[in-house]
């Protein structure tokens, strides 16, 4: 009798222990860099939490799922100053048991912490760097990207230009290298779209601060004179990642032209004012949170949180199931435009579509109509399988 | 003689209005309006004013009303189905999408999509009763066949939500795949199909043992898998034929009940959306949100009859007796 009772104690300790135990912890790591980025208008300056706000909102969101399945999300939040050592920090996440890592670094950054990782099992989720190179011939076998490339965006821009025959364009360069990066990248979409570049000018970066109190009254005059020799164009596209002129072309152009790129018509992941494809709920639900409107870097980010969370309900526990999961023909992330996001396996980019935004709505979304492509109209933006550099296999990663 | 043959044209026109006139209701989300069509003339016979952004519609049980969820104003608008005018509101929550009437026609079920929650009303007394906490954007919103079990689909987390009703408890969650929009059971309970708006798929549920037994699949030649979208599922009373439509694939997929087994393409209007039977079943009426019309299945002959014109971006339908 008592050995009975003794024995059903027992069970139910083990029984309790079994529900306690019933709830998985998935932990991510975030790593960014922190540091000013200038623009010149106000309404560009980054927020603080820019990025890491949209992988805050996808955790709530994956816990609200969570709780169905027994799932607790949280985020490890990392911020690398520029002396601090991104294989240290990577290495400090390992330690806590964290293996999946949604980073916001630039280039170089990035690769230490992707070699870092590598080692100890790591997937990094890249959501800032929009570099080619880091799809192509500087690949990693454990990098995801969510992030869109400087070519996805230059494509989804001059499939516009090509579908409102704007074919001749003015191409304005700043001289950072991010500027002439854009610009290979722009220089690529013509070409393949149909586009002729009628003239290329630089804008070079003097230096010198983005508001004076002296205000805009030399940049008036100085704008058409910088562009009035250009031969007949029909729109002004500006390579200015750096923010030093292209905001201020438009309305100071020479001739009456449009301008896109980096100001006027921008192609991006996002825009705070898109609404279509349900998105409305989700930017509802980002400022309910944060009190200001959701970027191309939190949605990123948002993006990168919610795919783990994808892998994580469909029982994915580790870094390595995580990625099998989205390389497989399952994973279909839902992120509010208009159709499923999936994974190119050649160099785990997230296949997306292009919003082009002019600041107030999306005016439009690549691809466009009558762009073909015999696997998915998304590969028509950016480097597709045929012509891509990256060897996953041969990769460092 | 004259008074005689003007006698006769009174009782034409009186007899002109058959009691059993069916007239189809469509929601046209971007006009703020619903169309009324006539089913025997398939004609548009009146356009109703209704509040922002209408979406979701459907008749009551009693079949005095036709309610629209309004989105925009953040409540569902009642259609007197005699006078066809809006008599009176619901207090839905915010941003009613769809929604679903008990078997008594006592509660309505209404997923708002802004804050994760089912809203339960009492429609007599117009007011509030609770609500349940459920995924990420609930959408999707089925009875069970004998009331017992409301279904919610939830778009962001993916799932088909198993709510009882007797204590207002989500009893089991079903992953299906991504953005589920519209949930059906057979009529004989047998089965419950969800489809995944981005996940390209419909998930046949078994409701016994809350697991998916079989994923249909759909592929049309010539056309890229992302724009297969499938959104309304309309199942016949008998269970043996099934209609799914595919969003910007242009086309509603038939189905066989029995084997899952797509059997045929049917190409409508642009981006169609949802669907309802006429109460004989001979017709199927489908909206096309891009093209502003509303195609007419003649379900027999798996034939498009018929194309008519509406409001800006038809979304939702439901026909009813006039």
């Amino acid at each position: 009798m008592i050995r009975t009772l003794w024995l059903a104690a027992a069970l139910c300790i083990l029984a309790c222990d079994v529900r306690a135990a019933d709830t998985t912890d998935i932990r991510i790591g975030y790593l960014r860099q922190g540091g000013a980025r200038a623009a010149i208008s106000l309404l560009d300056i980054p927020a603080a939490n820019d990025g890491v706000a949209g992988a805050r909102l996808a955790i709530d969101d994956n816990n609200t799922t969570g709780r169905f399945l027994n799932q607790r999300f949280t985020l490890d939040e990392h911020e690398l100053k520029d002396e601090d050592d991104p294989a240290a920090a990577v290495g400090t996440l390992a330690e806590r048991g964290i293996s999946l890592v949604i980073a916001d670094l630039p280039v170089a950054a990035l690769l230490k912490a992707a070699d870092a990782g590598r080692a100890r099992g790591l997937l990094l989720f890249n959501v800032g760097a929009i570099d080619d190179r880091l799809r192509e011939q500087d690949c990693r076998a454990n990098v995801v990207h969510t992030a869109p490339t400087r070519s996805m965006l230059a494509d989804g821009l001059a499939q516009y230009l090509a579908w409102k025959q704007w074919r001749k364009w003015l191409l304005v360069v700043g001289s950072h290298d991010a500027d002439k990066l854009f610009a290979d990248a722009l220089r690529r979409a013509a070409k393949r779209f149909g586009a002729s570049i009628v003239q290329e000018k630089v804008f070079e970066d003097t230096g010198g601060a983005r508001r004076t109190d002296s205000g805009l009254t030399q940049i008036q005059s100085q704008i058409p004179l910088f562009l009035q020799s250009a031969p007949e164009h029909d729109v002004v596209v500006a390579a200015d990642e750096s923010q030093v002129f292209a905001t201020y072309l438009p309305y100071r152009t020479s001739l009456p032209r449009p301008v896109a790129g980096s100001a006027g018509l921008m192609p991006t992941s996002w825009d705070s004012s898109h609404d279509q494809w349900g998105a409305n709920q989700l930017q509802n639900r980002f400022v309910a949170l944060f009190h200001r409107r959701m970027t191309a870097r939190d949605m990123q980010a948002w993006m990168a949180a919610r795919m783990i969370g994808e892998a994580a309900s469909h029982g994915a526990a580790d870094a390595k199931a995580t990625l099998d999961f989205l390389k497989s023909p399952a994973f279909a992330l839902a992120a509010f435009k208009g159709q499923r996001l999936t994974l190119r396996d050649w160099n785990l980019q997230l296949r997306q579509p292009i919003l082009l935004s002019d600041g107030r709505v999306t005016v439009s979304t690549s691809p466009q109509p009558g762009f073909l492509h015999q696997f998915s109209e998304l590969d028509t933006l950016g480097a597709d399988r045929p012509e891509t550099k990256c060897r996953l296999d041969a990769s460092k990663g | 003689m004259w008074r005689g043959v003007l006698l006769g044209t009174v009782l034409a026109i009186g007899l002109a209005r058959p009691a059993a006139a069916v007239m189809a209701y469509v929601s046209n989300e971007k006009s703020n309006t619903v169309s009324v069509i006539d089913t025997d003339k398939w004609q548009v016979v009146k356009t109703i004013k209704v509040g922002q952004r209408p979406r979701g519609i459907a008749l009551t049980k009693d079949e005095k009303y036709v309610l629209v969820a309004v989105g925009d104003d953040d409540t569902i608008q009642m259609i007197d189905t005699k006078t066809h005018e809006v008599v009176d509101t619901l207090p839905s929550g915010p941003d009613p999408e769809l929604f679903v009437e008990d078997p008594g026609g006592k509660l309505l079920y209404v997923a708002n999509e802004n804050d994760n929650t089912v809203t339960i009303i009492d429609i007599d007394k117009r007011t509030q009763l609770g609500a349940v906490q459920v995924g990420v954007e609930p959408e999707g919103m089925e009875m069970s066949p004998d009331g017992k079990t409301l279904i919610n689909t939830s778009e962001t987390t993916n799932m088909a939500h198993f709510i009882d009703l007797a204590s207002r408890k989500i009893v089991a969650n079903v992953l299906v795949d991504s953005r589920p929009r519209f949930a059906a059971f057979k009529p004989d309970a047998s089965e419950l199909w969800v489809s995944s708006e981005i996940g390209g798929t419909v998930s046949v549920i078994d409701p016994a043992k809350h697991a998916v037994k079989h994923k249909i699949t759909f592929a049309i030649p010539g056309l890229r898998t992302e724009a297969i979208q499938p959104v309304g599922i309309n199942i016949t009373g008998d269970g043996k034929k099934a209609f799914v439509a595919l969003g910007p694939a242009n086309r509603v997929a038939v189905v066989d009940g029995t084997t899952h087994e797509v059997t045929k393409y049917l190409l409508v209007g642009q981006r169609v959306w949802h669907m309802a039977f006429t109460p004989d079943e001979k017709y199927l009426l489908t909206t096309n949100g891009v093209s502003n019309d509303v195609s007419i299945i003649d379900v027999a002959a798996l034939k498009v009859i018929k194309t008519i014109q509406v409001g800006e971006l038809p979304w939702g339908v439901t026909i009813a007796r006039h």
